[in-house]
């Protein structure tokens, strides 16, 4: 049996420790916003945030998620940066098909909880990893700087 | 819920306005089958095929066409909407089931794309809303005891000239009882209030905290989830299976052979992924094991030399190059493309003894019933399908045989239980359905004073319908239409021009990939005209323009994408502008594209300037997005896209060799939208087309390199500036 704390709840499962974790969220806690894309890591749809930081779930194993705090993107409101990239994606309209936003918002949310001033420069860097097909990079960068703006005035946008 | 509408079969045909005048494809699909459903409907439709109003005022508009990115959850509504009067905060939206009524006004099918979902429904939604609004004015009246006259709607409600009002909740049921009004008044365009205004998506709430459902996202009680061991080659078959070793994987509940190969079905993915991986299966290679794209690439370029069949003739070709005071040639190539959506291919299925129910992101509704209708041998209307939202479409989730739905129907009707076959990145790269691979071979001359005389362009590559129960339509005389849209019809004043076509059999699936032919043949056209406006010794943009006179949109965007982008002007040092313009999908797209090239070959595309004019506008913010959207689908291929065969298998597999743009190398994005009275053209496509050839032209003006070739890969360039 596996032990994980997942958006503050705590769930044990029961499958092998080399199960990427991607698989546990999805199919065993049934937390299907967090997406599957390319399962090597390349395309950032199964970030979710390990203690705080964007990781590809589908790059941990299970096992190793074991004694972390673990947040996915239903949760991720409950967290300053996170509503606040909620509130600027809707904004700016930026999802298209949305299967990678999941990936994108939380990538985006980690960004801002340890940087909240980015410069265009930190959003290239830290947001490259997430590809979109649908191209909606454009308003990516605009909601990330709207998403900046709000959590600086209190979470007004 | 309360149903109210019961819109007679009579009154949605009368609504079709747009029936048999298909736009792109120039002619209605009548499928047999299509035709039989038509006839088979009873005179009244189920009641509310569009329209749901609840009692607590909910308003549910059910689409008809798949939302897949494009928009299409918003952009209807908004059809409805400004006819209905509904309050706008009120609307909610559901996806229809298969029916005839939610048919393609154009195609006879229920389906998902060519950009014309707007179009397509622009008249019928409206009209649909203008019905509805009129009923629920109807119902007021009675219940007043007033004249319909002093009775007007407004944003969810019905008031009287006395000043008393009623909500459309309120309203709903008694409205349902009355008949469907025979002549409907359509709002005329100033009064518009929705239609032509930004309007921001209505699905995103539910896009940004997880909750959307898309088809990997289904999970079905007592289902089993299948990965399918595919052939290494295309048409390869399983000679020999050991599964041994594969059924004693911890989950693997069973596995079972399909026509597609061996599908392993356990509790979970990775379970069933992990008994993939312990497959013993002897393949038969089958017919193509010997397929490379090399060995193609020559068996096309020979083919070109040889004269096809003629899909586009005018003037005296001969003639005309007899009078060329200078002549130049060129060859062109593009590869295979995946569509590479991001939600990788997946079907789930629940097949029981008297009904098949499907839940998947589809574009392909009625094909995709009818053909696990004959797989599992119920009929078409025991078959339900649940369209899901789609991770992105760009036509992989329209195909003609339903490869991805089939197989999971065959997986379900072996297993006996509801199954879910999900594709890995890997297994949806390599399976097939790609853009063709294209070779073309391509001449021009120009009389003394730079004119071109004559045009000859031979296209080389295959034929995406040919086989498939579109060909009856979509091919006319051995030329497929979708292989030479784009080339057949250039819009340059040019006397004398030649278009002819090879369409060789290969063995590798081909389908339809976001803008179709346009991909290709916009950027063979757009690159040799600037290649002819330099020999030439003109400015490309002033060029173009003294061709297209008889062309005022196509005139209209180039005008305003060069002025917008200060066309001329200086640029620092080291960067380049290109043009392009081209019309498919009945809209107009003209782009410049900055770009700057290093000593590597390494290409930076810094800004895109857009103009397009794709009529009648509905939500500028969708135009936009699909701009954007398009730039990216389009330099994502210039920059980087290629699938390649070696000894019949496909040598990518993953992001990694496939790549797609990623933020860092998004450019600058800037859309210009032409004002226009004409009826709506397409927006999901037309943006696609013109990129490549404008930032391949933007390579010329830094370097003077021609790059022919795509992709634009660094060592691409490198190569192109050592020939030139």
């Amino acid at each position: 049996m596996i032990s994980l704390e997942i958006n503050g709840k705590q769930h044990s499962v029961d499958v092998e420790p080399d199960v990427p974790l991607l698989w546990v969220i999805r199919e065993h806690l049934r937390l299907t916003g967090t997406k599957f894309g390319c399962g090597i890591g390349m395309c950032g749809s199964c970030t979710v945030h390990v203690d705080g930081k964007a990781e590809r779930s589908c790059q941990i194993p299970v096992g190793q998620a074991q004694g972390k705090k673990i947040t996915t993107i239903e949760e991720v409101g409950s967290t300053p940066a996170g509503a606040a990239v909620q509130k600027a994606w809707v904004i700016e309209d930026v999802p298209q098909c949305g299967y990678c936003q999941s990936g994108q918002i939380m990538a985006a949310a980690a960004l801002l909880s340890r940087t909240p001033k980015p410069t265009d420069a930190e959003i290239d860097d830290n947001l490259s990893g997430n590809l979109c097909r649908c191209g909606t990079y454009q308003r990516i960068r605009n909601a990330v700087q709207t998403a900046s703006r709000t959590m600086r005035k209190g979470g007004k946008p | 819920m309360t149903r109210i509408f019961n819109l007679s079969r009579r009154a949605f045909l009368k609504t079709s306005a747009f029936v048999g005048c298909g736009l792109i494809l120039g002619t209605h699909i009548d499928w047999t089958w299509a035709e039989e459903e038509a006839k088979s409907q009873p005179a009244s439709l189920e009641p509310n095929a569009f329209i749901h109003i609840a009692p607590d005022e909910t308003v549910t508009i059910m689409v008809n066409h798949s939302e897949m990115g494009q928009g299409v959850y918003t952009s209807l509504p908004m059809l409805i909407n400004e006819e209905l009067d509904a309050d706008w905060k009120k609307i909610r939206v559901e996806s229809a089931p298969v029916a005839a009524v939610y048919n393609h006004t154009a195609f006879g099918m229920q389906m998902t794309g060519g950009s014309t979902s707007v179009w397509s429904e622009y008249d019928r939604l409206r009209k649909v809303g203008a019905a509805a609004r009129q009923m629920l004015i109807a119902a007021a009246a009675a219940e007043w005891k007033a004249d319909e006259k002093a009775c007007h709607a407004r944003k969810g409600k019905v008031f009287h000239t006395s000043g008393k009002s009623l909500t459309y909740g309120q309203l709903a049921e008694k409205a349902a009882a009355l008949p469907v009004p025979r002549d409907v008044k359509l709002k005329d365009t100033p009064a518009f209030k929705l239609i032509g205004r930004p309007t921001r998506r209505l699905d995103s709430p539910e896009k940004v905290n997880g909750a959307a459902k898309f088809g990997l996202d289904v999970f079905l009680p007592g289902m089993l989830t299948a990965v399918v061991a595919r052939p290494p080659t295309f048409g390869a078959k399983v000679k020999s299976v050991d599964t041994e070793k594969a059924k004693s994987v911890r989950g693997v509940k069973d596995v079972v052979q399909v026509p597609s190969g061996v599908a392993v079905l356990a509790s979970d993915f990775w379970q069933a992924r992990t008994g993939r991986e312990a497959l013993k299966i002897e393949w038969d290679m089958g017919p193509n094991a010997e397929l490379s794209t090399a060995g193609m690439k020559e068996q096309y370029a020979q083919l070109s030399k040889k004269p096809g069949k003629a899909a586009k003739k005018t003037g005296d070709l001969e003639a005309g190059f007899a009078s060329a005071a200078k002549t130049i040639s060129a060859e062109y190539t593009v590869p295979y493309l995946a569509h590479a959506t991001m939600e990788p291919m997946n079907c789930t299925v629940d097949l029981r003894p008297d009904s098949c129910e499907i839940w998947a992101g589809t574009q392909f509704q009625t094909v995709d019933r009818n053909n696990a209708a004959a797989i599992s041998g119920l009929k078409p209307e025991q078959v339900k399908i649940n369209t899901m939202f789609l991770g992105g479409g760009f036509g992989r989730r329209a195909n003609p045989a339903s490869d991805f739905v089939s197989e999971a129907v065959h997986a379900a009707k072996a297993a006996k239980t509801p199954v879910k076959v999900i594709w890995t990145r890997e297994d949806d790269t390599r399976g097939g359905y790609y853009r063709p691979m294209w070779y073309d071979s391509i001449s021009a001359g120009l009389d003394k004073s730079g004119n071109p005389v004559a045009w000859k362009h031979t296209i080389v590559g295959q034929s995406i319908v040919a086989g498939t129960p579109f060909e009856k339509v979509l091919l006319k005389d051995g030329i497929d239409h979708t292989s030479v849209e784009g080339a057949a019809d250039i819009p340059y004043a040019i006397p004398n021009i030649l278009v002819d076509l090879h369409s060789p059999s290969v063995g590798v699936p081909v389908l339809w990939w976001r803008s179709v032919g346009h991909s290709h043949t916009a950027f063979v056209v757009e690159s040799f005209i600037d290649e002819l406006a330099h020999a030439a010794k003109k400015d490309p943009f002033e060029f173009r323009k003294g061709l297209l006179a008889k062309h005022p949109r196509h005139l209209g965007v180039l005008t305003l994408a060069a002025e917008k982008a200060g066309w001329g002007r200086p640029l620092p040092k080291g960067m380049g502008r290109g043009i392009a313009v081209h019309e498919s999908f009945g809209s107009y797209v003209a782009q410049v594209a900055e770009v700057s090239v290093n000593k590597n070959g390494e290409l930076r595309v810094h800004r895109v300037i857009s103009a397009v004019d794709c009529g009648r506008t509905v939500n500028p913010q969708t135009i936009n997005a699909q701009m954007e959207s398009a730039t990216v689908f389009g330099l994502s291929a210039a920059l980087h896209g290629a699938i390649t065969l070696k000894d019949g298998m496909v040598e990518q597999s993953n992001f990694h060799d496939y790549p797609i743009l990623r933020l860092n190398e998004m450019p600058k994005v800037i859309v210009h939208i032409v004002k226009s009275k004409e009826k709506p053209g397409g927006i999901g496509e037309p943006g696609v087309p013109p990129i490549g050839p404008a930032v391949a032209n933007a390579v010329f003006s830094v370097l003077g390199v021609r790059v022919r070739q795509l992709p634009m890969k660094p060592e691409t360039i490198l190569e192109a500036a050592k020939g030139t």
